[in-house]
């Protein structure tokens, strides 16, 4: 489905990504965990094209999106969560969710809002509040659910977990995994590695800017080096 | 407490001595070809000293004077009225703009020559407004040199005229266009620009233009600016007392009445009131297009926009396209209103007004915008009695709007539930 081969991204002069290869394969749900500053969002921004790789390629459903535009990248089934949420505060519910089907018809939009209020009831509930005035678990399903709007085949989540209350955390990852029996590809980044691992198919770890370990979920969260790392022991 | 009150009160006291005795005291006399100054007579110094003897009291007794203030209860209980329908308010909205646009239109027959003139003004400057609310308000992006857009079109109409005998209704649409095109051109250097950085740069293209128009003697005329501007036509009708054009009749002669000066006025009134009335409804269909959502999302954040997949590039561009193309409707008018236009027209303190314009009115806004034209226009002409103090009334007026309003006159309305208070 997604595939990153050999990629650097730079930042002016500073390289960010040394030649990171990670795979996403369909229907799986794979976990990018790492400290701050290791480059897990600067990995998820290339996918986007915003940076652009350097070098090495970035390949989507077996095209070659490395030099796409941010918009174009954005608008081919493809579709991400961005980290904190980005809601548009000023907007109500059902405004911010018509917002994420943009490029959509609007009957077809119609048919999606509801299936995503079927999985936010929450959402459905407050579907003409003002978007900015909902709680951070409300938002972070808010967010989730505008990038579902576009119907996309793959969705990549960055970091949902930040900021939220643990019981509501634990409510996103069931959405989380629900959204894979549905089909669709979750490429999630993670610092809550536990939560990230224990749900995720496969897992990578990222150290600054290179891939350091590779496994299944459940491998990786047995691992000692791992457990070291990032679960506290 | 009260021996600082004391000193605070005989402070101000001072400061308003200080002040208002040389602004309305001092005098300067031409005597022949000598200037002499010339101190206040009794009954100013009188006033003066009431003055700051009223400010030293009120300082000194402040406290007591407010809590009396407010302890005494407000007339108008809160209003406790049901929210309207949203549908029933914007049906009851839509029907008081029809009603205001049809006075509007029957107006100008009932009043003198230069309330028509002024009115001409206000609708060209809410043209003006409503276009640059398009970028700044609803895009977001903050652009200080907007003025050169109206020069565009402005010039587009004196120069074709000048070298080509272009009618003003053929001139509209090229002006227009040619205003959208530098629009176009303006955007492609500053879309990776934002805030500060953006404002700089297009405040250095509102003066490039000017510069260029002032400099460029050959073709525009330089300082002298391009006169004669023809007066649009109705029709192939003019309006002047003697046909100037071969093949035109006059209106007078026509219609069989008699010649009169306010025929044109109130034509070229009427043309700027339907040209400003097709502005607001077209960039209000706009606002409800997905191009006018897209503008929005991206003013509000412009990473969710892009993760939605809309193109920063089209996005911007196509607020300052549309956002010039109307600037240059306003020139047209403008410089058909003048007859006569030169780079004066188009200094910065245009584009600052025009600006205070969509800020006052409430960013987004289109019914606020056009209020605060009307009063950004209206209020300078009314106080013509000081003119003096015009420009200090102004910024006192804008200081204390940010400080009261600063969302501006009516901000725009989103719709939203209103939550009942829990019992």
């Amino acid at each position: 489905m997604l595939v990153l081969e050999d990629v650097h991204t730079h930042y002016g002069k500073i390289e960010a990504l040394h030649g990171v290869s990670v795979e996403v394969n369909k229907g799986e749900i794979v976990s990018l965990i790492g400290a701050n500053g290791a480059g897990k969002t600067t990995l998820l921004m290339t996918v986007c094209g915003n940076p652009q790789a350097s070098s090495g390629r970035v390949i989507l459903e077996g095209r070659d999106i490395t030099r796409a535009p941010t918009a174009e990248i954005m608008r081919s089934g493809i579709s991400i969560v961005p980290e904190g949420r980005r809601i548009f505060s000023g907007l109500t519910v059902e405004e911010n969710l018509f917002m994420g089907g943009f490029f959509n018809g609007k009957a077809e939009n119609r048919k999606t809002l509801e299936h995503v209020y079927e999985l936010f009831p929450r959402l459905k509930e407050r579907e003409l509040q003002r978007a900015g005035t909902m709680s951070g678990g409300e938002q972070q399903m808010l967010a989730i659910g505008r990038a579902l709007m576009s119907k996309p085949r793959m969705i990549i989540l960055d970091e949902p977990s930040l900021g939220l209350a643990p019981i509501i955390i634990q409510q996103i990852f069931e959405i989380i995994g629900h959204l894979r029996d549905e089909g669709i590809t979750v490429f999630l980044v993670e610092q809550n590695a536990h939560q990230a691992l224990n749900l995720a198919d496969r897992g990578y770890v990222l150290e600054t800017g290179r891939i350091r370990l590779q496994d299944t979920g459940k491998n990786l969260l047995a691992n000692p080096d791992v457990q070291n790392a990032y679960l506290g022991g | 407490m009260a021996a600082n009150n004391l000193k605070h009160a005989l402070f101000c006291a001072v400061v308003t001595l200080v002040i208002a005795y040389p602004i309305l005291g001092l005098n300067l006399e031409a005597q022949g070809i000598n200037v002499t100054l010339e101190g206040a007579d009794a009954s100013t110094v009188i006033s003066v000293l009431a003055a700051a003897v009223v400010v030293f009291l009120f300082q000194l007794f402040r406290d007591n004077i407010l809590s009396v203030l407010k302890s005494v209860p407000s007339p108008l209980p809160k209003s406790q009225k049901e929210p309207m329908a949203e549908n029933k308010r914007a049906r009851i909205e839509s029907w008081v703009l029809t009603g205001i646009v049809i006075l509007a239109l029957f107006w100008p027959f009932f009043v003198s020559r230069g309330a028509v003139d002024l009115a001409t003004l206000v609708l060209i400057y809410i043209m003006l407004a409503l276009g640059l609310n398009v970028v700044v308000g609803l895009a977001g992006l903050l652009d200080l040199g907007y003025v050169a857009f109206y020069a565009v079109g402005a010039y587009t109409f004196a120069l074709l005229s000048q070298y080509a005998g272009v009618s003003f209704w053929v001139a509209l649409p090229i002006g227009a266009c040619l205003a959208a095109l530098f629009g176009f051109t303006l955007g492609f250097p500053v879309l990776r620009l934002r805030g500060d950085y953006l404002a700089i740069v297009t405040l250095g293209f509102g003066e490039i233009i000017r510069i260029l128009l002032n400099n460029w003697t050959s073709l525009t005329g330089g300082p002298n600016g391009v006169g004669g501007i023809p007066d649009p036509t109705l029709f192939g009708m003019e309006f002047g007392r003697r046909v100037k054009e071969e093949g035109n009749v006059s209106f007078h002669e026509t219609f069989g009445i008699a010649y009169s000066g306010e025929h044109k006025v109130i034509f070229l009134y009427l043309i700027a009131l339907v040209l400003a009335v097709f502005t607001a409804l077209v960039i209000r269909r706009f606002m409800r297009m997905p191009v006018g959502r897209s503008w929005e999302a991206l003013r509000e954040d412009e990473i969710a926009a892009r993760s939605l997949g809309m193109s920063r590039t089209a996005v911007k561009l196509s607020a300052f396209t549309i956002g010039a193309f109307f600037a240059g409707f306003a020139g047209t008018v403008f410089a058909s209103k003048q007859g006569f236009i030169s780079p004066e027209s188009f200094v910065f303190l245009e584009s600052a007004i025009i600006l205070a314009i969509v800020v006052l009115g409430g960013m987004g806004s289109q019914i606020g915008v056009v209020l605060a034209a009307i009063a950004v226009t209206i209020l300078p002409e009314l106080a013509r009695e000081f003119s003096e103090y015009r420009m200090l009334i102004f910024g006192a007026a804008m200081v204390l709007m940010m400080i009261w309003r600063p969302q501006g006159l009516m901000p725009v309305r989103r719709i939203h539930i209103e939550l009942s208070k829990q019992e």
